[in-house]
């Protein structure tokens, strides 16, 4: 080992690509599905959908690795470079589009929760129909009105029925991603399926959390609504409703019994170990864009960036871009620190939660400061600034909001207990 | 491939220059800021460790390779202990990194074997100027080509150990380019201010203002061959250095406040379960962490040999002098009133954290 920057061949390559993707199929329509919330690309989700089941498969997320085979022995070992192409993917999908990012098929953070909690049986049984014929969307539903970063507090129960070995689930979630993609039936898509956090025992606090496969159509769930936002408008968020809604017992992913243990939710942490870092590198995808747009619009004008001069000697706008820049890249590299770990079997909610506060800091800055160096340009809706400085907002706030992640950093620094730094 | 772990030999080196750094430059660092004295003892124990040694080929006395991000490792490492000790320490790589990097091969055969070989001994490089847009781009010291020699001329500010300096690197403007001349310690027109500087901090570094009335060197004088030396190169090693230094003071504000932030009570609870301060510290090791491996790829680029790296190096000694800024002033709030007072080094290290955005110029690896 010794320490590398050089971008790895295959990464570059699918960089590549999805740049190409991201200017013909995102970039130019990106407006139009800003302006008409709700309205879905069903061009783009075609699209990525046949692309990535060319390829091999249904979703972004990293492929399961293949034991090496004995006498293979010829072939050169390399080391696993999943989580750091999604993370690079991601970022560039996000600085095509970060609301269209949000919709490719393949199942999201739903999948990734049966990928990380479910048994070997339920990821074949429930993962399989991203890769057939339909795109197909899972979402997860964790949030609730009265439960944000406190998760704990989610209030919907999950009893089991035991006449019928069914979950009966009761309670209402709230902005979930994809939530109607996944659940409402559509003609366009394969039938998904959203994972609802619930309690089965709400005297066991944490440890009483699972989560539950609930199958697009199931009996007793609604849309109760589709909210209205700031930013990432083609991105669907929902509120779903379920009451008395009829899960089969084997939706559960993780044990059905209650031990004095807060395995369940740390199933859910554990995969915002994965997910926070992949968050921040969409976060960055749109504030790269934001700099190179800038950087674009200074340049037709004649205003050319000057590295190398002392900070008495730039011009307010240098001082301002190159602090971008900065910024920017250091905030890249956290979320590649973040993804190495991962592939590499490295525990890093240290390194994830990092590369979240960084992100979140560094993306709204840098969206803000951009639409202010560019003037009534940048104020314009004629352009795509505008829309980027609103996009890039949600980075702070989904998938633990900055102060959520400054706590997580903290503790692990401190080595503090949720109780020691509340 | 991305790899953010050093090897093993790069661990080996930044155990035994952290080993150094804690033991004997952090307990040394207050007295020798108080009295300006660093002993020479201290210098001659860090210079045995062998950072210079082992980045200068065994061909001029030495026994590695030059490796920017094996320099910008170790820097964080001796810079966790402390600034001024570093910065004294290192000093002979100040000329001599710069003749392995850009010089003839007749200039690496007459001055690195002997330095690298020796006892510490103070050769050292002028680069600052005192003026307040100072821009090693732009020097106001300038070289005039003089039949086969070259005529130097202007002053130069903070050189450390100029005063018993067998020679200096000294850093001039030639036709708007910026030079590395060799000035010999006895060279006609060359005087050291008998006054040290007194700046806002390093008080245990001997800096002093140097003066060129009208130097004659000869061209062999001149780093590099007959037409010079590309000097983005050495401005590139000189801010990489600069940056992990700047990270070594920032970890040690961190660390230390972190430390005392645990232990002191305050409402009935340690003042780290509040979260005005533990967010401080999360935020001041996001951007350590940050800033580090920012400087990692620009010291990776420039050994790679990447188009960018110089200004890759730029960024980060940009990014890492505001960096420290921000971590040292809170290391210091973070103590509260105690922070202020000079018993505690946090006052110190935000002494030393301002110092960041003037001082390149005063390290290279
Ligand atoms: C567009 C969008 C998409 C989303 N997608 C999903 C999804 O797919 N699935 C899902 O489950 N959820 C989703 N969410 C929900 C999101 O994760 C929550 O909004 C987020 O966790 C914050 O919760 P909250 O909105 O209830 O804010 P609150 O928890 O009420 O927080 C309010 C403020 O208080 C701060 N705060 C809270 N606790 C603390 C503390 N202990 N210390 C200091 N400050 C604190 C927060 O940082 C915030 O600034 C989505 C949200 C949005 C806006
Ligand atoms: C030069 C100087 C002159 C002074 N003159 C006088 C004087 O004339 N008379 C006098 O009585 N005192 C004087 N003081 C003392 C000064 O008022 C205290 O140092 C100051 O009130 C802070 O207290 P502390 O140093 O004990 O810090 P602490 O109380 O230990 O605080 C340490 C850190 O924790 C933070 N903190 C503390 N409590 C909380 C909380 N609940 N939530 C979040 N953060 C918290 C503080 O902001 C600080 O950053 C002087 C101090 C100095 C340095």
């Amino acid at each position: 080992m010794s320490i590398e920057f050089e971008t790895p061949k295959p990464i570059a390559q699918i960089q590549f690509v999805l740049k190409t993707v991201a200017e013909n199929m995102m970039r130019s329509q990106s407006r139009a599905f800003d302006e008409n919330e709700h309205e879905i690309p069903y061009s783009y989700i075609e699209f990525m959908h046949n692309a990535m089941r060319s390829i091999g498969g249904g979703s972004l997320a990293p492929k399961e690795e293949k034991p090496a085979k004995e006498g293979d022995e010829k072939k050169e070992k390399r080391p696993p470079i999943g989580y750091q192409n999604l993370a690079a993917q991601i970022e560039m999908l996000s600085w095509g589009d970060v609301g269209f990012y949000l919709i490719t098929p393949g199942g999201g953070l739903g999948a990734a929760a049966v990928q990380s909690a479910g048994s070997a049986e339920q990821r074949a049984k429930f993962l399989a129909r991203f890769s057939e014929e339909k795109p197909t969307f899972a979402a997860m539903a964790m949030t609730e009105a009265g439960a944000g970063s406190d998760t704990s507090a989610i209030r919907t129960r999950a009893v089991l029925d035991e006449a019928t070995q069914e979950w009966v689930i009761n309670g209402e979630k709230i902005f979930v991603t994809g939530g109607d993609k996944s659940f409402k039936e559509y003609e366009q898509f394969g039938k998904g399926f959203v994972v609802v956090w619930a309690s089965i025992d709400p005297t066991a606090g944490r440890a009483g959390m699972r989560a539950f496969v609930v199958e697009s159509g199931t009996k007793g769930v609604t849309i109760a609504k589709l909210e209205h936002k700031l930013g990432i408008r083609a991105s669907d968020t929902a509120t779903i409703a379920l009451v008395d809604a009829r899960v089969p017992y084997d939706n559960i992913l993780g044990s059905p019994t209650v031990e004095k243990t807060t395995t369940g939710f740390k199933g859910a942490m554990a995969t915002f170990d994965m997910t926070r870092p992949l968050v921040a590198a969409s976060g960055i995808g749109v504030a790269r864009a934001a700099v190179e747009y800038v950087k674009e619009q200074l340049a037709e004008q004649g205003v050319q960036i000057r590295y190398g001069l002392p900070r008495q000697k730039m011009t307010a706008i240098e001082r301002d871009v190159i602090e971008m820049e900065i910024q920017l890249r250091s905030a890249w590299l956290l979320v590649l620190k973040a993804v190495w770990m991962a592939d590499n079997k490295k525990p890093n909610a240290l390194e994830s939660s990092m590369s979240k506060v960084k992100a979140g800091d560094v993306v709204t800055k840098i969206t803000q400061k951009a639409v202010e160096i560019m003037g009534p340009l940048g104020y314009s809706r004629e352009f795509l600034l505008e829309k980027w400085f609103r996009d890039a907002k949600i980075t702070d706030i989904y998938e633990g909001t900055g102060q959520i992640n400054r706590l997580v950093v903290a503790r692990q620094i401190l080595g503090y207990s949720g109780k020691e730094l509340r | 491939m991305y790899s953010f772990e050093p090897s093993e030999e790069q661990q080996m080196l930044m155990d035994a220059v952290g080993k150094y750094a804690q033991n004997d430059l952090r307990a040394a660092a207050h007295d020798a800021e108080e009295s300006r004295e660093l002993p020479k003892k201290l210098i001659s124990k860090g210079w045995e460790i062998g950072l210079l040694q082992a980045s200068i080929p065994e061909a001029y006395g030495g026994f590695g390779d030059r490796s920017a991000v094996t320099g910008a490792l170790a820097m964080e490492e001796f810079a966790f202990g402390d600034l001024a000790g570093t910065l004294a320490v290192m000093t002979p790589s100040l000329f001599a990194t710069p003749i392995l990097l850009a010089g003839s091969e007749e200039q690496k055969q007459e001055y690195l074997p002997k330095i690298i070989e020796g006892d510490w001994a103070p050769y050292t490089a002028a680069l600052i100027e005192y003026a307040y847009d100072f821009d090693p781009n732009d020097l106001r010291t300038t070289a005039k080509a003089d039949g086969g020699d070259y005529i130097l001329s202007g002053e130069k500010a903070f050189v450390p150990f100029a005063k018993d300096a067998e020679a200096i690197l000294v850093y001039a403007n030639l036709d708007g380019k910026t030079q590395g001349f060799i000035v010999p310690k006895d060279a006609a027109g060359l005087s050291v201010s008998d006054e040290r500087e007194k700046l806002m901090s390093l008080n245990a570094l001997p800096l002093y203002r140097v003066k060129l009335d009208s130097v004659k060197v000869s061209a062999d004088n001149r780093l590099g061959d007959a037409s010079g030396h590309d000097f983005e190169l050495i401005l590139a090693s000189l801010r990489i250095a600069s940056a992990s230094a700047a990270v070594g003071v920032a970890k040690a504000s961190f660390e230390y406040s972190m430390n005392y932030a645990k232990e002191r009570d305050v409402f009935g609870v340690k003042v780290a379960q509040k979260q005005a301060i533990a967010f401080m510290l999360a935020e001041m090791a996001t951007e350590i962490e940050s800033i580090r491996l920012l400087i990692w790829e620009a010291a990776w680029k420039l050994d790679a040999g990447k188009e960018d790296a110089a200004k890759d190096a730029y960024l980060a000694v940009t990014g890492a002098a505001d960096m420290v800024m921000m971590v040292t002033d809170r290391g210091v709030q973070i103590l509260g009133g105690h922070g202020y007072i000079r018993e505690h080094p946090v006052e110190m290290w935000l002494r030393n954290g301002r110092g960041f955005a003037m001082l390149t110029g005063l390290a290279i690896v």
